[in-house]
């Protein structure tokens, strides 16, 4: 290839020794921005199942004033767009719990990017997951259930022996789809300055002008981190479905 | 407590005087019925009479609107609400259910458990059976209904037939006081019918107290020594197997036992 033709290729192939990890190379940043998204991603992830299972539940079994509440909170945060979301639920959320702290004399405090990046994201999460979770609940054959209580089995017995596990092949699907959904969705708390990969990419990037290579890199990883869990969940879900006849 | 004293003789299961309304529809109208240790009993009528729904209100599947239960000589304990009755003491209903071991028209074994998980679920996980113990006793009723060698396979990779037998060697493993069956082989191929039925008549045949819904007029008529006749909610006809088919008295009953003459 003529070297100079291409001259942001050329920029490529001579500046991937910014991604080094020796000192002024971006290697380890990369990395750990990358690392936060992980963490984030995994946080709001279970804490979205989470709220994913009990409201489904509470969708399904809870009185009617619950039934309500769910009902607002699914439509509203499924209606409005994640980043004005995040940027409502971040502000709005740090500022009433400090104002809820001083109200109570304490001193406000800095709430940890991480933990309010896995609140947000996991309040966003659970919205979607409640949906998909009460969907696969009740595509458990009503007869399962009924012979579970014909036999004596609690109602937490039966949830947890009988419609959780009968629901999860039915979940999974739609629950890999949110997990790709949260990973890449790390990306928008950058609006509220949490140091995951797309702000440290953007930063070196900045700061090095090789756009390029470090949006070919953070790309890299946000493909590697997909496919892994692609591979996950293919052998999740059919490990979940062992109980089925494949279709043909 | 289960100590026997408070037990009135040997009476598995007492219905007394049973409602069951699903809104406006009235489909049990005051039905009675009474099964003592070693009674196999059937009831049969057309379609829509209430076979179901009485056998399901004996554990409580459908709740009654008014009447009694007694399940082992235990009333079941109910509150009157507007809406009907609502079992005073979940836990009771719970320890009850244990003793009633029931057969569903659609076998409804759970399909994310092998057999043998099916089988040994409710022992484990409901009676406390240690694990071993429940895992031997399945294996036993396994091979009862002819089944051992399908032990490991979900219910999903069985015919109609062999989910049948794997579902009363689950109902089996419970150690119920009564095996409850609804229609047990109204969902199966013809083919297959004759397999259950056999299992049937064996657990009839080492005494079993059994409780059956049934079309199979044929086999209702050899297997059982009372017979109860449905009709829209009421029990039209009822009396030993002999009686019912035979000395007929209510001209709608003869006409639905004839198709066997
Ligand atoms: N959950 C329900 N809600 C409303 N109506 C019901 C319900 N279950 C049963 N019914 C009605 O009650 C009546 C009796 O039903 P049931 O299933 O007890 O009849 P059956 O004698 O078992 O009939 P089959 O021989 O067809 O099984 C029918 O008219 C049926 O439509
Ligand atoms: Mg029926």
């Amino acid at each position: 290839m003529p070297p100079n033709t291409y001259h942001n290729m050329s920029d490529l192939f001579a500046n991937w020794q910014l991604l080094s990890f020796s000192d002024g190379g971006w290697g380890w940043r990369m990395l750990g921005g990358f690392w936060s998204t992980i963490q984030i991603a995994v946080g709001a992830y279970v804490l979205g199942l989470t709220i994913g299972l009990f409201g489904a539940l509470g969708k399904l079994h809870g009185s009617t004033i619950t039934r309500w509440l769910l009902e607002i909170y699914t439509t509203l945060i499924r209606a409005v767009p994640e980043l004005v979301l995040i940027l409502l639920l971040y502000y709005a959320g740090t500022g009433a719990i400090n104002s809820l702290l001083d109200a109570m004399g304490h001193p406000p405090i800095d709430i940890s990017g991480l933990v309010a990046g896995i609140a947000v994201l996991g309040i966003v999460q659970g919205a979607y997951a409640t949906e998909v979770i009460r969907g696969a609940i009740r595509a458990v054959p009503r007869g399962q259930i009924e012979a579970a209580q014909a036999f004596g089995m609690s109602s937490i017995t039966t949830l947890r022996r009988v419609t959780i596990p009968a629901m999860i092949p039915h979940a999974i699907p739609g629950l890999a789809n949110l997990w790709l959904i949260v990973a890449k969705d790390t990306a928008l708390l950058a609006v509220v300055g949490f140091s995951e990969l797309a702000l440290v990419t953007r930063q070196a990037a900045g700061v090095t002008h090789a756009y390029w290579v470090f949006f070919l890199a953070a790309g890299a990883l946000y493909l590697s981190l997909t496919l892994f869990s692609n591979l996950l969940f293919k052998r999740l879900e059919k490990h979940a479905r062992r109980g089925q006849p494949e279709l043909s | 407590m289960d100590n026997g004293l408070h037990r009135s003789s040997n009476e598995a299961v007492v219905v007394e005087n049973l409602h069951k309304q699903f809104g406006d529809l009235e489909v049990l109208r005051g039905v009675s019925l009474r099964a003592h240790e070693g009674d196999v009993l059937s009831i049969i009528g057309s379609s829509g009479s209430g076979k179901s729904t009485l056998l399901r209100c004996i554990n409580l599947l459908e709740l009654p609107t008014s009447g009694e239960i007694k399940v082992a000589g235990e009333a079941i304990l109910f509150n009157k609400t507007k809406k009907g009755l609502v079992p005073t003491d979940i836990k009771q209903v719970e320890r009850l259910r244990t003793k009633l071991g029931m057969v569903f028209q659609s076998f409804n074994l759970w399909s994310h458990m092998t057999v043998l998980q099916n089988v040994m679920e409710v022992p484990i996980h409901v009676l406390k059976l240690p694990k071993a113990e429940a895992r031997e006793q399945a294996e036993h009723f396994l091979n009862r209904v002819g089944l051992w060698e399908k032990r490991d396979q979900f219910p999903a990779f069985l015919s109609g037939g062999q989910q049948q037998r794997a579902a009363i060697a689950r109902a089996l493993a419970i150690g119920p006081r009564v095996m409850l069956f609804d229609e047990p082989t109204s969902a199966l191929d013809p083919e297959l019918v004759g397999e259950v039925l056999k299992v049937i008549k064996d657990l009839a045949n080492e005494g079993r107290t059994m409780i059956l819904v049934t079309h199979e007029m044929k086999f209702a008529r050899d297997v059982s020594n009372q017979v109860i006749f449905l009709h829209n909610g009421l029990v039209e006809e009822s009396g030993t197997s002999q009686q019912v088919f035979y000395e007929t008295q209510s001209e709608r009953c003869k006409a639905f036992v004839s198709s066997i003459h």
